[in-house]
């Protein structure tokens, strides 16, 4: 009798030791999961403000320099394109055009020394720096929590309870030309 | 990285551990000492549980006992008020003013990237500290619950990338938990320092009353040399762990910023500009030392093996050796500029080559730099409320708000200067002559916010504002004298 009932005994300990192994790794994955989106979130805040900041600079810079129209439709167009942009590979492509959108008006900037001391420009100046780098730090953020999550689900043995419980990659966020990737400034 | 933090706090554990093995040694061994040399058949109600016979031992057995309990209630309570307000106290001690965004956009700004890039889960609060010396530090024991101090010297001097630099160094920091680990392990060290302290001390003050004449002098007499041995051993020897892992920490908060902000040069040429001045700190305390940038205390850059942080020539060295942003390039500037190893296998363990990004265009020069101490001085006034007595010899006398002197004498012209009592209120006169002709130069008054608020004529009459008060002047009810209030 007492053999059967400790046998009885190791089997139900393994199935609970198993049991809770399982439930551990399903946490730790959805765990990831999450900070996967809240990394996300934290991008997604960012182009937003990026987006709010646009009008204004625009507006403060037409007052120095009106006649540069095709400089500024094409901040405003990149802008609308970056507002509408659905899916992480979409957003990637449009919020790079306006970067590099924003790195030309940028430029033009640097011709007009009356512009350069408004102090309203100077502010915006120091946001759009600012904002720009909290992009490009969020997304190395993103990128890496990206990198801790694809890997957790493709490895050994969590990848089986990924694929019973339907957790599939995640999409890294990159930008479409390297220069771009080193740099996550706009040149002023 | 996030092995950096795992291996960081194995490493911290095992530092903890080893303090609190000499804590309870300590506390066993003194209390051992003590209870055998001034035990118990002196003291009435000792005798009543000691049987005559082992009455040595049993009294060294009860003061083993009591020792480790006293020693581990010290610790507790030295713990506890740490945990309780040690960022507070950390804080105050250093002067420090909380500011938010408007005050400072850009200080701001560059604590939020990094806080993005750091990965902390809350933006810690921000403060400012009114001293010319290039420092700062973090404190929070928790990520979330975490505050970074700056000194108004380092705004002054420093570009964005510097500033940077430095920020991610503190808030590399947080993020590695040190100032939890630190926090402990100091609470330990203050606490064997103490206790050796004090037993070294009685032992030399109380050493008339002995009684070594009595039953178990010789096991009293051993007990007692292994106790002062002890007790001038250990805390050294915590001293030199403590430092040691204090100074691993520097590096790995190096290796923490050049991976955040991409760009290890910033580091390094803030490290350069701080390693510049001077004079150490006038108001650092031994308490911030371990968690400022640099050692504020240190007067020689000399290294030693209790020194909380490594030389910063090394730093420097090693943060301009790396050729990318990730730990595995420190590690490797490491190793070539100093022939060891620092960061460990496991820290390294899933590193990626990180490129080092270009560096922000500052638009450098003269004026820049004069605009920011600008901002800075104007933050400052804003945010200290200063007690500011212009003298008529052109001196702008500026006191600290808590100062107590009822007079004080101009350094250059040498004439006495009532210090108005208000509360908080500060009274700027243009610098006009004194005496008879009071209207001559209008008195000026910055109003601080839109509520109640008092300050001093020079007539030492006191002018209230109501938070409904809008003209452009106001009069002292005492002299009359009109007064300008913007």
């Amino acid at each position: 009798m007492s053999t059967t009932l400790i046998g009885l005994l190791i089997v139900l300990a393994v199935v609970l030791v198993l049991l809770f192994w399982i439930i551990g790794m399903y946490n730790g994955l959805v765990r990831l999961r999450n900070e996967v989106k809240n990394a996300w979130a934290q991008i997604d805040v960012q182009l937003k403000r990026r987006h709010d900041l646009i009008p204004n600079l625009v507006e403060t810079v037409k007052g120095y320099a009106a006649h540069e129209r095709g400089t500024f439709d094409a901040v405003v167009q990149a802008r609308t394109k970056a507002v509408g942009a659905q899916g992480v590979a979409n957003r990637a492509q449009a919020e790079g055009e306006l970067s590099q959108a924003l790195g030309r008006l940028m430029m033009l900037v640097e011709a007009y020394p009356d512009l350069k001391a408004n102090q309203n420009f100077l502010a915006l100046q120091e946001e759009l720096t600012s904002t720009e780098n909290k992009i490009g730090f969020s997304r190395q953020f993103y990128n890496d929590t990206v990198m801790r999550y694809n890997t957790q689900i493709q490895s050994f043995p969590p990848n089986i309870i990924a694929g019973m419980f339907g957790f599939g990659e995640s999409e890294f966020f990159e930008l479409q030309d390297a220069a771009q990737r080193e740099a996550p400034q706009v040149k002023f | 990285m996030w092995d950096a933090i795992a291996s960081n706090q194995r490493r911290s554990w095992v530092l903890i551990c080893t303090m609190g093995i000499v804590l309870i040694l300590l506390g066993a061994v003194i209390g051992g000492a003590v209870g055998t040399y001034i035990g118990a058949p002196a003291h009435g109600h000792f005798v009543a549980f000691q049987p005559p016979a082992d009455a040595p031992w049993t009294r060294a057995q009860t003061g083993v006992y009591f020792g480790i309990a006293a020693a581990t209630l010290l610790w507790l309570i030295l713990w506890a008020t740490a945990v309780g307000a040690g960022d507070s106290i950390l804080l105050g001690a250093a002067h420090a003013r909380e500011i938010q965004k408007e005050d400072l956009p850009q200080l701001w700004n560059v604590v939020e990237e990094m806080t993005i890039a750091a990965g902390l889960p809350k933006m810690p609060r921000v403060f400012i500290i009114d001293d010319s010396s290039l420092n700062a530090f973090a404190v929070g024991r928790r990520p979330d619950k975490a505050a970074v101090a700056v000194t108004a010297g380092l705004l002054k001097r420093l570009s964005r990338d510097e500033l940077q630099g430095v920020i991610a160094h503190e808030l590399g920091h947080v993020r590695n938990l040190d100032v939890k680990f630190m926090t402990l392990a100091s609470v330990m060290l203050g606490a064997i320092v103490l206790i050796s302290q004090g037993f070294l001390r009685a032992l030399y003050y109380g050493g008339g009353r002995r009684r070594s004449s009595r039953e178990g002098g010789q096991a009293a007499l051993i007990l007692l040399v292994i106790a002062i041995v002890v007790a001038i051993v250990a805390p050294f020897a915590a001293q030199l762990l403590y430092f040691a892992c204090s100074r691993r920490r520097e590096y790995l908060a190096d290796a923490s910023s050049a991976l955040f902000t991409r760009y290890p040069a910033g580091l390094a040429s803030a490290l350069e500009k701080i390693s510049g001045q001077a004079a150490p700190e006038a108001g650092a305390s031994k308490v911030v030392a371990p968690l400022c940038i640099v050692n504020p205390l240190q007067e020689t850059a000399a290294f030693s093996l209790f020194s909380t942080h490594p030389p910063t020539e090394q730093r420097i060295r090693v943060l301009r050796g790396m050729a990318g942003a990730g730990l595995a390039a420190y590690e490797a500037a490491f190793q070539q500029t100093r022939g060891k190893s620092c960061l460990g296998p496991r820290t390294l363990q899933d590193s990626t080559d990180v490129p080092i990004r270009a560096a922000a265009p500052e638009p450098a020069g003269r004026e820049q730099a004069v605009a920011r101490a600008r901002a800075v001085g104007e933050l400052l006034d804003k945010v200290l409320p200063f007690v500011v007595i212009p003298c008529p010899c052109g001196v702008r006398l500026k006191l600290p708000p808590d100062s107590k002197r009822a007079s004080i004498t101009c350094p250059r012209c040498g004439r006495e200067h009532e210090v108005p009592q208000a509360a908080g209120g500060s009274l700027a006169a243009n610098a006009g002559p004194p005496g008879p002709s009071p209207a001559a130069e209008p008195l000026e008054y910055h109003r601080k916010g839109t509520g109640w608020e008092s300050f001093q004529c020079p007539c030492g009459g006191t002018v209230q504002l109501s938070p409904s008060f809008g003209a452009p002047e106001a009069v002292c009810p005492k002299c009359g004298q009109v007064i300008r209030v913007l």
